[in-house]
């Protein structure tokens, strides 16, 4: 009851300014020059009364606590309240007497609650006030089968991910995900994002995925596949790919019309998995990446990149000078999208290529300074079905990048389910001819992976 | 061969890279004919921006009126347009929390970042239904949690956000405050005069039940008095299933319920057999400006779903 009195009183304080507020405008010439100090009043005053209302909604949710509490009985018909207070067109500007109409006045036991129905957007989203949002997304993955040159375990959580992400002030927004695996806990990634710099340019400073291709870029929720392709393993440091603590600058660029390029660079510590290693303080790592996108129609798009790292070769530590040594990577990927609008959710297509060429300088087995080149690259594609399924395969050649002369081959077919955006839960046939230590020598894989996803909580929407 | 390479050399070959690539940009351009530039999420907040902005605005939507609003492609075309925008006019609600937030960060511009001048959510001013109360999980499916983001359908509310619009226009321009305030009140009387035809209209039906497939309709429903009574989707987002399907037709027989409204993103096909099944008749209804070619602003939205509702209703008498 004492809450209810409250209510009203501020109620009331919100309604009689407004009214001064109004008094105050007819009083007031209705000349331009007069607008803008009358405007900015105006403002203060609505930011006021919108500061009002979401107090209001704070003590309306503590009395529906209490009400909850007493009242086991669920909301009723919504209909009921709407043909009772029915709000006529700019009565809600005119007078902010409708957010009352949405405050119950007193808890009544065993009441319907008609009021909750009603309400102003802005006015509730307090609910999460300054919490990041958080999720899980949990990745459970099975394997059948024969591989005997990278066997991976028949059941294991794979990854727990846990993500964060928040607006951190008017300038700048953060990421954070981290990573609980079957071995320990890493940071995925963790960067503040300046999203108002000038000159057009976005600024990203903390650890990340490198901007290098398209598969470098994504999480493992979020690929098309459960495993990651031969080519990523060989040449581009495994499941993390390039991800370092860094620094990254990114900015469109002027374009043929109905083209959209974007140029990235980015300055890392150096250390990634098994490719970039510093071994001074001075071995920083590089990557670049141009990217270009064009519309080819309402539904179909193509998707084009060039990416570009360096940094020093890793494994090298019992080398006599291995900040001299240095991988190259080089790298193009091709993307073509369908997906016609009116039936987005039901079926679309997407066809994707990503080739690599890796220069690392290393020693022989002779101990004599040498560069491996090697090719690697994975064509794939993903067609949906109807709403939840949908059919891919992709096939895979890579060499290995301490060893040209061992070339791996595969190919996967893969099925989705999806029970609800949530969810997921998806089998892949792996088919692996993997080079063995002697050159010419080939041991075949014939592998079953099952995977279920889940999501808890609110993960941001990933780049496109 | 050379190989060394200091890290000098190598930070000044880095900025030099950067260094090119803005001279390639040059000053960021001035806007021809000094308009607003505007952005909008879905199609009927750009009519509606466009009725109050007149020719000192230029507006543009993301999505198209045809498209699943929930689901739009975040792609890298529409970054061109919303670097330019001196406005974001956003449905809000959570509605486009799956495509809009990177696209939002990516833009670079300081202009429409969350809570900057230039961003406009405009639930903020409008009248929200179907608000969860107690505790909300997705057991429930994909449950918005701040209400129902399909709040347009409502006159009343297209209203109110037009005069968000207005106001928010009034303080980027104050100059303009007297025309952009002249284009809310005709707009104001335009669709107030409007309404009453539409209500007029609809009269006729009130307390008709009707069955929709998503939770698209409520505001829509409640202003023209209509009684939405299931969903062909079981959850919200979650497609149908056979059980709850056998459920609704049951329901719909035992009700006398006759018409079956889509929205023109979704499968027929579910639809279709609940028709076939209780005689009633599958409406294609678009709910954005822009879902059929003849609906090229908010006005005729409304005209258009009021007359294929009317028809629909009459047909299944």
């Amino acid at each position: 009851m004492k809450r209810a009195v409250l209510v009203s009183a501020i109620l009331l304080l919100c309604s009689a300014s407004r009214a001064q507020e109004s008094t105050a405008a007819q009083m007031s010439g209705g000349n331009s020059s007069a607008l803008s100090p009358q405007e900015a009043r105006m403002n203060a005053l609505e930011d006021r009364v919108r500061t009002l209302a979401e107090e209001v909604a704070v003590l309306r949710g503590e009395l529906k606590a209490v009400r909850d509490a007493k009242s086991a009985e669920p909301a009723s018909d919504p209909r009921i309240l709407l043909a009772a207070a029915h709000v006529e067109p700019g009565m809600l500007l005119a007078n902010p007497s409708p957010i009352a109409a949405s405050a119950p006045p007193e808890p009544a036991p065993g009441a319907p609650q008609m009021a909750q129905t009603q309400t102003y957007g802005g006015a509730t989203s307090n609910a999460k006030l300054l919490n990041p949002d958080i999720s899980l997304i949990g990745d459970f993955i099975g394997t059948a089968g024969h591989n005997e040159v990278s066997p991976s375990r028949s059941l294991e959580l794979h990854e727990s991910e846990i993500g964060m992400q928040a607006i951190i002030d008017p300038y700048a927004r953060a990421d954070a995900f981290i990573s609980f695996g079957e071995t320990g806990v890493s940071v995925e990634e963790a960067y503040v994002t300046f999203t108002s710099l000038p000159a057009g340019l976005l600024m990203k400073v903390g650890k990340m995925r490198a901007d290098f291709g398209k598969v470098n870029t994504t999480h493992n929720h979020a690929l098309p596949w459960i495993d990651r392709p031969l080519v990523t393993n060989n040449l581009v440091g495994g499941e993390d790919g390039i991800d370092d603590a860094g620094i990254s600058l990114s900015r469109f660029i002027p374009a043929p019309k109905g083209w959209f390029m974007e140029g990235t660079a980015q300055v890392y510590r150096g250390d990634s998995d098994d490719v970039f290693t510093a071994y001074r303080r001075q071995d920083l790592g590089v990557v670049g990446h141009v990217r270009a996108y064009r519309d080819l129609s309402e539904s179909t798009n193509l998707d084009l990149g060039v990416s570009y790292a360096r940094g020093n070769s890793a494994g090298l530590i019992t080398a006599p000078n291995p900040s001299a040594f240095f991988t190259n990577i080089y790298a193009g990927d091709a993307t073509l999208r369908w997906k016609p609008l009116r039936r987005a959710i039901y079926k679309n297509l997407l066809l994707r290529t990503e080739l690599f060429w890796s220069a690392r300088d290393q020693l022989s087995p002779l101990n004599i300074f040498q560069t491996q080149h090697a090719f690697g690259m994975y064509a794939s594609g993903e067609y949906r079905v109807n709403r939840r399924w949908t059919v891919g395969g992709r096939f895979d050649r890579s060499g290995r990048a301490t060893n040209a002369n061992l070339t791996d081959t595969g190919f996967s077919g893969i099925l989705t389910y999806w029970p609800s955006e949530f969810s997921q839960i998806r089998g892949q046939y792996r088919f692996g001819h993997l080079a063995l230590a002697n050159p010419g020598d080939f041991s075949n894989a014939n592998e079953f992976l099952f995977q279920f996803l889940f999501v808890m909580g609110a993960h941001g929407a990933h780049p496109f | 061969m050379h190989r060394r390479c200091s890290f000098g050399e190598r930070l000044t070959a880095l900025f030099a890279t950067l260094a090119f690539v803005t001279a390639l940009v040059g000053p960021p351009g001035t806007r021809a004919a000094n308009k607003i530039q505007i952005m909008t999420a879905t199609t009927d907040l750009a009519s509606l921006a466009q009725e109050v902005g007149g020719d000192k605005v230029d507006v543009e939507s993301i999505a198209r009126g045809y498209q699943d609003p929930h689901f739009v492609d975040a792609k890298p075309s529409f970054l061109l347009k919303l670097k330019r925008a001196d406005l974001l006019i956003v449905v809000g609600l959570e509605l486009e929390i799956g495509w809009l937030p990177p696209l939002i960060t990516q833009s670079t511009n300081p202009k429409i970042q969350v809570g900057a001048p230039g961003y406009f959510d405009a639930s903020r001013f409008a009248k929200i239904l179907e608000i969860p109360t107690g505790q909300v999980t997705r057991a429930e499916g994909d449950v918005h949690p701040l209400g129902n983001p399909h709040y347009w359908l409502d006159p009343e509310n297209g209203l109110r956000i037009a005069k968000g619009i207005a106001d928010k226009l009034s303080q980027m321009r104050p100059d303009d405050a007297a025309y952009f305030a002249q284009r809310y009140a005709d707009f104001e009387l335009r669709l107030k005069q409007a309404d009453q035809r539409w209500l007029a209209e609809m009269q006729p039906y009130e307390g008709r039940k009707i069955v929709t497939y998503h939770r698209s309709w409520p505001n829509f429903a409640e202003h023209f008095h209509l009684n939405v009574v299931g969903y062909v989707e079981p959850r919200p987002g979650i497609p149908p299933s056979p059980q709850h399907t056998v459920e609704l037709i049951r329901q719909m027989k035992q009700e006398n319920v006759k018409v079956i409204v889509v929205e023109p993103y979704f499968d027929l096909k579910t639809p279709n057999a609940i028709a076939r099944e209780t005689g009633g008749q599958v409406l294609v209804l678009p709910p954005s400006v822009g879902g059929e070619k003849e609906i090229t602003d908010y006005f005729k939205l409304f005209d258009y779903d009021i007359s294929k509702l009317k028809q629909a209703f009459d047909a299944t008498h």
